[in-house]
């Protein structure tokens, strides 16, 4: 029986470092190559050791895809291709393909200029992955070989995030990566089709959060963004260069100009000006919207939004600052907060998720002093707000796209165990389909029934058709006989008169034949006559014909009349037909005649399975 | 599977394929060469065009002074320029299913299609092809009902009249069939039946057959498709090249094992080298330029204008004319430039990686940041104040018919020291310039057609085998004004199918087979037997269940087990299963094994004759006989069911069952 094994080597039941190995078909693929922002140690990046103890990745894996740029689903890629040593094909949108390895640098340059960490990918080995990365368009159909075929679909999320179908003869698993279903300021919606999967694979970040109304979020945001500018307090926004930082930066642009504030709002450095760009040229994957109007007036066009410069933090007066990286556990954002953190006027808002470890984590749990480095600690009187700006599928969306995809089985992952537990519970009531939650490490195994395709013969296929009438009755299924030829590989289905003869076979004939005797007085060609036309009024819808060498057919069944040479009287009926004519037929045909000549003895009821003792009576 | 060919342009196709229970619009092409019969359309009044004489026959019978102008001895119908549709008569399409469209070029007829005429279904077509079709379907309505005529000509199109008319008038055919440019509200509504595809997305119709956009390499999202079963292929091959412009590169080896190839869209002007045209145009615009006139470059306002652009973006400088400006004038240049920016994903590599750092992929993005290039929407407005001499016009549309070319040619046609360029391939130069005679300006005719040549075709169909294909009768024989060149055309072995506009052709098709799947419990229950060595055969009853043209074989129901209350009734109904029909045998029976088995199941009593073609065994105890042949065996036994049944079943195991 064949199956699918689904194996997290990262982020099964935990966000960080996804990475998900799928064995579909006798295909491996591993789904991203991430790594986990709450570790700097070996558990940063998944264990590529589960796969082979010795060597290189490139005979153990069909392909790798990576379904969006965010460094816990690609942080991990050079590091694996160049390091661990895999040079088989990376798939990637175009939008990831640019990105990602823009990130990876910064990664690289974090960790290894300013931590003085060593045995780390370079920028060299950055480069020489994306040389095997292999651009996916979407709904595109790529063929990585003659049985393995990926479709990426739009993920919302962030730009370029896709969910991927991956499908080797007629089983399936689809990987969302992380997904949106509800289109916020920039992207549009995640969309799939009825594509029925065995296996859908899922984020559950917000397994057991059903969202309020974005708008309702907008407004909290820009009033207490608006709060504290108002009492001279300074804003640090928390953000990853790409993504929510240019949702974010569409709506305080927007709301500067409507409220015409005076305030300065900054963007840390460099990537800006660049991620901009990025949104200009990759306008088609934003949304409906922004890709309508683009022409007239290019969104990502900020009037009030300035680059930072680091010696701006020491200002006076009020300013909101967009800082990265996100999670508030290096660079820029960490060195801002810990400038503002001793303030109470100011304020630090959390607009996305933060893993454990991180300083965002500690914060938002509401830790007030910080141990840092050199044992110093750091007093957090400013005040923490949390937003829920990611854009993660919440419960009700990733309910959504069930009923979008009907898959199979369902498998959670990028999520917390508790959480996961709770929706999993909820799939399964609502659903009725298994739900799985591999931790790191652990396989799941689902087995298909995948049918088996033939190829009908068009005769035989358009015979049955038009028998069975437009609409089958789902009551009186009508049975199809064909015979199914098989040879090398290939399986067709063809009526058996054909399959005789292309396999050159000649038939065989088997006929039985059974002889009836009766009183009858008249001629026997008298008696042939009558029998033909009582059965022709009688057996209404049968072919009933009169031959002219003596015979009667009834559809096959050939019915003579002869008379035995002592008693004229007595006719002897042969009554003959072949195998394949339904026996039934025949037993209540031979009743007619014995009710029509009155036979000696008693004819009882015409049942099928009375009629052979009628006929020994005689 | 038949194919029916509403349009006889070879570059403009329009046609249908029947194939399995669907119906497949392959593009729809509009034909605007009939604007060439008609009197420019002007944006500011043109003295010269209204003082133009009426026409009248010389005999005098026939006065058409109102509709028909005179210009350097041909005759022009002063009305809106009409354009040839595609044959709506030949098939009703209403019942077309859907459309695939190719290249934005061949879509322009679609709100024709679309619109009125009870079409329901849906438009497939990549999105840079519905951006930029868009795009021209607008221009060219802006270019119509920004100078509404209030006039409409149709005398002259009456039979009797067109007969006595002068050449080229007199040989227009189908004239009644030409409409108006269609409204822009029609436009809208043909485009929201548009669906968008991505190369080598598989769509399904109908689960009856599966259609793919292959990239061409033509144009932004230029596609051929390919339309297929899971037996039967055809490709469409329209407007597609070979050469390194700006698209993605032609996708050929996915149009391999076609059983019919339809071919559209060669070049139309196969002589002509576009690198070498490219060459001239440069030289010819520098020409002019350094002796201080200006040029005039008719064109749409999307696909070669790109190359042009970056071509002139190298050139100018090299040749020291750096300062000159470059204008693009259409309601849609701005809209134009821009889209061309944003599909990466459709260019060619090297193109594409620029967007990785990140750039814009075209450097007309630096042109216009330089200043060096401007576009605006028309000569009016902003235009007037800022233009300078001598500079570069690109402006459509090459018809020369209307757009804001048309003003330029008033404009500049009187001075030889400027200088048109033609270097759009669809409108014979001649024809375009003919209104605007006696002409002083300079004319250059370098057409670049990127669409394949012969020679290119040829190896194509050498690569990629199909077993048949169907193109435009054109293609069969030389082009008529170089009837010596045979190279210029289609040979093939078998030779190609041709057609015409009202052609239908029946396809050299025969469909043998159809995918259908077994259910994996009815599967696993099949007994195969080894029949010959490497073939085993096994009998399948099952039920059918055919849905959305797709077919499953089920195991067949288990009957019901009978309440014994309802005895009667229900033995009346049949179950299922013993309707299920016999197999046919095959196969000989062993005399000797048989009598063994005979005397194994207690039948003792057997006399054995033996006859010309077999045996006949006589089983004395039970009164019965069996006649054993090669081919056939013959039980003849009275009243016994027990026995038939046990003898029967004694018969079957020696043979083989389908």
């Amino acid at each position: 029986m064949p199956d699918i094994k689904v194996t997290p080597l990262g982020a099964g039941q935990d966000v960080g470092r996804s990475c998900i190995l799928v064995s579909v078909g006798g295909k491996n693929i591993m789904l991203d190559c991430g790594m986990h922002m709450g570790y700097n140690d070996d558990r940063r990046f998944p264990d590529f050791s589960y796969i082979t103890q010795n060597g290189r990745l490139t005979d153990f894996l069909d392909c790798v895809i990576i379904s969006h740029f965010h460094l816990d689903h690609c942080g991990a890629l050079p590091y694996m291709s160049e390091m661990v040593g895999y040079d088989g094909p990376i798939y990637m949108t175009h939008p990831t393909k640019a990105i990602c390895p823009i990130l990876l640098e910064d990664f690289r340059k974090i960790t290894v200029d300013k931590k003085g960490e060593t045995n780390f990918f370079t920028s060299q080995m950055i480069k020489d992955c994306m040389k095997k990365v292999v651009p996916l368009n979407l709904h595109q159909t790529v063929q990585v070989d003659d049985e393995l075929e990926i479709k990426a679909y739009y993920a919302g999320h962030v730009l370029g995030a896709a969910m991927v179908l991956i499908k080797v003869g007629s089983e399936s698993v689809v990987y969302t990566g992380d997904y949106n279903m509800t289109p916020d300021r920039h992207l549009g919606a995640a969309w799939i089709d009825k594509c029925r999967p065995d296996i859908l694979i899922s984020e559950s970040t917000y397994a057991t959060t059903i969202r309020d109304s974005k708008r309702c979020r907008e407004r909290d945001f820009l009033k207490k963004v608006h709060e504290t500018i108002e009492r001279g307090g300074k804003v640090l926004i928390p953000v990853f260069a790409l993504g929510r930082a240019q949702e974010l930066c569409i709506l305080l642009e927007t709301f500067w100009y409507r409220m015409n504030l005076k305030a300065p709002i900054y963007f840390s450095t460099g990537l800006t000006e660049k991620a901009n760009h990025y949104y200009k040229l990759f306008i088609t994957w934003t949304n409906q919207k922004i890709r309508k109007t683009f022409v007239q007036r290019n969104m990502f066009e900020f009037k009030h939004i300035k680059a930072f410069d680091r010696s701006y933090a020491d200002n006076p007066g009020p300013m909101v600052v967009f800082a990265t990286p996100g999670m508030l556990h290096a660079g820029q954002s960490l060195q801002i907060f810990k400038k503002w953190a001793g303030n109470e006027k100011n304020m630090v808002i959390m607009p996305g998720y933060c893993v454990q470890g991180t300083v965002g984590h500690k914060i938002l749990n509401g830790q007030k002093k910080l141990e840092m480095e050199g044992r110093a600690t750091l007093e957090v009187k400013l005040q923490v707000e949390y937003m829920s700006f990611s854009a993660h599928a919440d419960a009700k969306g990733i309910m959504q796209l069930i009923r979008m995809a009907e898959p199979r089985n369902m498998l959670l992952v990028h999520g917390e165990a508790k959480k996961m537990e709770f929706l999993k519970d909820k799939i399964e009531q609502e659903f009725s389909i298994s739900c799985y939650m591999p931790a790191n490490g652990e396989t799941t195994t689902v087995t298909t029934n995948p049918s088996v395709p033939v190829d009908i013969s068009l005769n035989l296929l358009k015979r049955e058709m038009a028998l069975g009438g437009p609409l089958p009755d789902p009551k009186k299924p009508r049975t199809m006989h064909g015979t199914l030829i098989m040879k090398d590989s290939s399986l067709r289905l063809v009526s058996p008169e054909q399959a005789l003869k292309e396999l050159g076979l000649s038939e065989h004939q088997l006929r039985f034949t059974c002889r009836v005797h009766l009183q009858d007085p008249h001629s026997d060609s008298d008696t042939l006559s009558r029998i033909y036309s009582h059965l022709k009024s009688v057996l209404k819808g049968y072919a009933v014909q009169h031959l002219p060498d003596g015979t009667v057919m009834v559809e096959s069944i050939v019915l003579k009349v002869s008379s035995s040479g002592e008693d004229p009287n007595l006719k002897v009926i042969l009554l003959s037909w072949s195998y394949q004519v339904n026996e039934n037929k025949v037993f209540l045909f031979i009743l007619l005649l014995f009710i029509y000549f009155e036979v000696k003895g008693q004819v009882k009821s015409p049942t099928r399975h009375e009629a052979i003792p009628t006929l020994t009576l005689i | 599977m038949k194919l029916y060919c509403l349009s006889g342009h070879p570059t403009l196709p329009c046609n249908v394929l029947k194939f399995k229970s669907t119906t497949i619009m392959l593009d729809c092409g509009l034909d605007t060469t009939s604007a060439l019969y008609f009197l420019p359309l002007p944006l500011v009044h043109s003295s010269r065009l209204s003082k133009l004489p009426g026409w009248a026959s010389k005999d005098g019978t026939v006065n058409l002074e109102k509709e028909l102008k005179e210009c350097a001895g041909r005759v022009f119908v002063d009305s809106q320029p009409e354009f040839c549709l595609p044959e709506r008569e030949l098939l009703d399409l209403s019942t077309v299913d859907v459309i695939l469209i190719s290249n934005y070029h061949c879509m322009m007829a679609l709100p024709y299609i679309t619109e009125h005429t009870g079409f329901s279904g849906t438009v497939y077509a990549t999105e840079p092809t519905f951006q930029i079709g868009r795009l021209l379907m607008e221009e060219l309505v802006t270019f119509m009902e920004r100078v509404p005529k209030a006039q409409s000509a149709t005398c002259w199109k009456n039979k009797e009249i067109q007969r006595m008319l002068p050449g080229p008038l007199k040989d227009a055919v189908d004239v009644w069939s030409w409409k108006r440019c269609y409204s822009m509200q029609e436009v809208n509504s043909a485009l929201s039946k548009v669906q968008l595809v991505g190369y080598s997305q598989k769509v399904e119709l109908f689960g009856a057959v599966q259609v793919t956009p292959l990239s061409s390499g033509y144009s932004l999202g230029s596609s051929n498709w390919i339309i297929q079963s899971h037996y039967e292929k055809v490709s469409y091959v329209s407007g597609s090249s070979l050469l390194t412009t700006h698209p993605q590169p032609m996708d050929q080896s996915s149009l391999k094992n076609s059983d019919v190839l339809i071919l559209t869209g060669l070049t139309q002007i196969p002589t002509a080298n576009p690198d070498g045209m490219l060459g001239e145009f440069c030289s010819n615009l520098a020409m002019t330029i350094r002796a201080g006139g200006n040029v005039l470059v008719p064109c749409y306002s999307s696909g070669v204008i790109y190359d042009l652009l970056e071509c002139l973006y190298q050139f100018m400088d090299s040749a020291n004319l750096g300062t000159t400006p470059f204008y693009f004038i259409s309601p849609v240049a701005n809209s134009s430039l821009e889209f061309s920016q944003i599909f990466a994903e459709w260019l060619c590599q090297n193109k594409q990686s620029k967007v990785y750092l990140p750039e814009p992929p075209f450097p007309h993005a630096e042109l216009i940041q330089t200043n060096k290039l401007k576009h605006y929407p028309s000569i009016h407005g902003e235009f007037s104040s800022e233009f300078r001499q001598p500079c570069v016009v690109f402006t459509g549309h090459p018809s020369l018919r209307f757009g804001d070319v048309v003003h330029f040619m008033e404009l500049w046609g009187k001075s030889s020291l400027n200088t048109i360029i033609f270097t759009e391939p669809d409108f014979s130069y001649l024809d375009a310039l003919a209104p605007y005679q006696p002409l002083a300006m300079k004319c250059v005719y370098c057409p670049i057609d990127t669409r394949l040549n012969f020679h290119q075709v040829s190896k194509l169909l050498k690569e990629v085998q199909p077993l048949h294909v169907v193109c435009p009768e054109q293609y069969t024989q030389p082009p008529p004004a170089q009837s010596h060149r045979s190279d210029l055309m289609l040979e093939l072995q078998p030779p190609p199918m041709a057609y015409r506009r009202c052609s239908v052709l029946g396809l050299p098709f025969r469909r043998r087979y159809e995918r259908i799947q077994l259910q994996p419990e009815l599967a696993k229950a099949l007994v195969p037997s080894e029949i010959k060595p490497g073939i085993s055969v096994a009998t399948v009853s099952a039920v059918l269940q055919s849905k959305d043209n797709k077919h499953v074989l089920q195991p067949v129901p288990k009957p019901t087990p009978v309440p014994p209350s309802k005895k009667r009734k229900r033995l009346m109904e049949e179950v299922p299963e013993l309707l299920s029909p016999k197999p046919l045998l095959s196969g000989s029976i062993p005399l000797d094994a048989f009598l063994a088995s005979l005397h194994k199941s207690g039948i003792t009593e057997v006399k054995v004759e033996e006859t010309a073609d077999g045996h006949i065994l006589h089983l004395q105890a039970e009164d019965a006989l069996i006649q054993l042949e090669e081919d056939a065996t013959h039980i003849v036994c009275d009243n016994n069911e027990p026995l038939r049944t046990a003898l029967r079943d004694l018969v079957l195991r020696f043979l083989q069952k389908l």
